[in-house]
């Protein structure tokens, strides 16, 4: 009986799923388009919960639908609505749609066939027999942060290309003009704080919990980009030497970690067995402060004012004074 | 018994956010349709925590699902009034 | 009965289709963004779906892992590519 109830409940959890990735992917307005992806990512938050990822499930409401949406919003006015509508030709459009519905046919009878045929040999139970040996007891954080931590250290490396591409490539999008809403500036007021002491829990719990530095990261850029919806003189007082050195202080800690473990058991990043909870988690909160100042740049769209001049020496050039 | 009493509080729930979404598909105006919704999803919300605090009472989860309750009912209130005053704006705009 | 792990699978597979279609027939930034996100989510669920192992059994992490950090590059990637279409558009009003 059980068994049924949640066949029913997974069927209709999927088909919301796929309707609402059709109606995101086929909807002439950007606008409901972007809201449509929004509720699409809190689905599949909801769909990682179902299939026992916690961690996931955090991170995709928090990146997924918060951060993503947010981005994506702010986007929409940087494009005219009204552009003309380049008309596919029947033919092309008939035979993309054959060759995407013939892909996913080859794809669905691969997976039925490797499933069925599958014996089921797992990295799991490696995985798990080394947890207790890991420095922390989150299977999902040991993976990530002490067995598989190259992948993490280039992943950071990523986000700060990305980040960087961004800062070169635009100033700051405009803000707007209208002074926001007084309900808005005083809930900031007291849930900014709330927002940043939640991250610095998810941060901690990783270790034993579903949490982790990227969840807390981009609980933390949230927090951020509340603070810029809700207080326009905000831009003004952002140290930028401080914002500097916090987005490239995640991977600095890091590769320095990695050379010191280098030194003591010739092996990059190689954690010392006793240590290796204490520099998961000085690592990770490195981490935190960089993802979270990289998708708030992210967000901001460009280089704050300033940017150029921001450790520059009064005496270099003659247009120091006007941009600081 | 405190079982039943828990699965009658969610479903009791569940009624609340449905009559909240056949709210949001067919009143007729934005500001009738943030009131159904607003309204009934914090109502919706409060009936199903209390099911999950009645079903495992465990005191620290019990505070981080009432805190949660309270962090959804602002955000959505505040939501509520800032796309109601923007859609008031821009009617006032519009004339 | 058909199994989770199969369901998600297929699921994901459809997913990952749907935004594929989009892609190719979308020509502005914005939703072919959203349709290359989704056929990203497409993917996250068949990676997910293939380390559900049971309603009351631990998960396999390592699948966990790499789509976890596969969602942080995701919204890095999109990010990116909305900074350089909006390079594009200045380059293209000037």
């Amino acid at each position: 009986m059980t068994e049924i109830l949640w066949l029913v409940f997974d069927l209709t959890l999927l088909i919301l799923l796929l309707a609402l990735a059709w109606l995101t992917c086929a909807t002439r307005d950007v606008m409901r388009a972007v809201t449509l992806f929004i509720a699409f990512g809190l689905l599949l938050a909801i769909v990682w919960a179902r299939l026992n990822a916690p961690d996931l499930a955090l991170a995709e409401a928090v990146i997924g639908a918060g951060i993503s949406g947010a981005l994506l919003l702010s986007s929409i006015k940087d494009y005219p609505s009204k552009q003309p509508d380049r008309k596919q030709s029947r033919v092309m459009e008939g035979m993309i749609n054959v060759m995407t519905l013939a892909l996913t046919g080859i794809m669905s009878w691969a997976a039925w066939h490797a499933l069925e045929i599958s014996d089921g040999v797992r990295l799991s139970e490696q995985v798990y027999a080394q947890v207790p040996a890991s420095g922390v007891s989150n299977p999902v954080t040991a993976v990530l942060l002490n067995f598989r931590a190259y992948d993490t250290l280039l992943e950071l490396a990523v986000v700060l290309v990305a980040v960087l591409t961004i800062l070169t490539l635009n100033e700051k999008r405009p803000r707007a003009p209208e002074i926001p809403a007084a309900l808005l500036q005083s809930m900031t007021r007291w849930m900014v704080p709330v927002l940043v002491i939640m991250a610095g829990y998810i941060l901690w719990v990783g270790a034993h919990a579903p949490g982790g530095a990227f969840q807390a990261g981009a609980m933390l850029a949230a927090a951020m980009i509340l603070q810029q919806l809700a207080n326009t003189s905000m831009q003004r007082n952002i140290n930028l030497l401080l914002v500097r050195i916090l987005l490239v202080m995640g991977i600095f800690t890091f590769v320095l970690v990695g050379l010191w473990m280098m030194s003591l058991n010739d092996d990059f990043l190689a954690y010392e067995p006793a240590w290796s909870g204490s520099l998961i988690l000085i690592i990770e909160a490195a981490a935190t402060l960089s993802i979270a100042t990289a998708l708030t740049l992210a967000y901001m769209g460009g280089r704050p004012a300033g940017w150029e001049n921001a450790n520059k020496t009064r005496s270099s050039t003659a247009e120091d004074g006007e941009a600081l | 018994m405190i079982d039943a009493l828990a699965i009658v509080s969610i479903f009791c729930g569940l009624f609340f956010f449905l009559s909240g979404s056949i709210g949001l598909l067919r009143l007729p105006d934005l500001f009738s349709r943030l009131h159904a919704l607003a309204k009934a999803d914090n109502v919706g919300l409060a009936l199903i925590t209390l099911g999950i605090i009645l079903i495992e009472p465990d005191p620290v989860n019990d505070i981080k699902l009432v805190a949660t309750w309270l962090l959804v009912m602002a955000s959505s209130a505040i939501s509520s009034h800032l796309i109601a005053r923007h859609a008031l704006r821009e009617s006032r705009d519009n004339d | 009965m058909i199994s989770q792990q199969l369901l998600y699978t297929l699921a994901g597979i459809g997913l990952f289709g749907i935004g594929l279609r989009a892609t190719l027939l979308q020509h502005r930034l914005l939703p072919r963004l959203l349709a290359l996100n989704v056929c990203g989510a497409g993917v996250f669920l068949i990676f997910i779906a293939i380390a559900y192992q049971g309603a009351r059994q631990l998960a396999d992490p390592v699948p966990h892992a790499l789509v976890l950090t596969g969602i942080v590059v995701a919204v890095s990637a999109t990010a990116m590519a909305l900074a350089l279409g909006r390079r594009l558009e200045e380059l293209d009003d000037e």
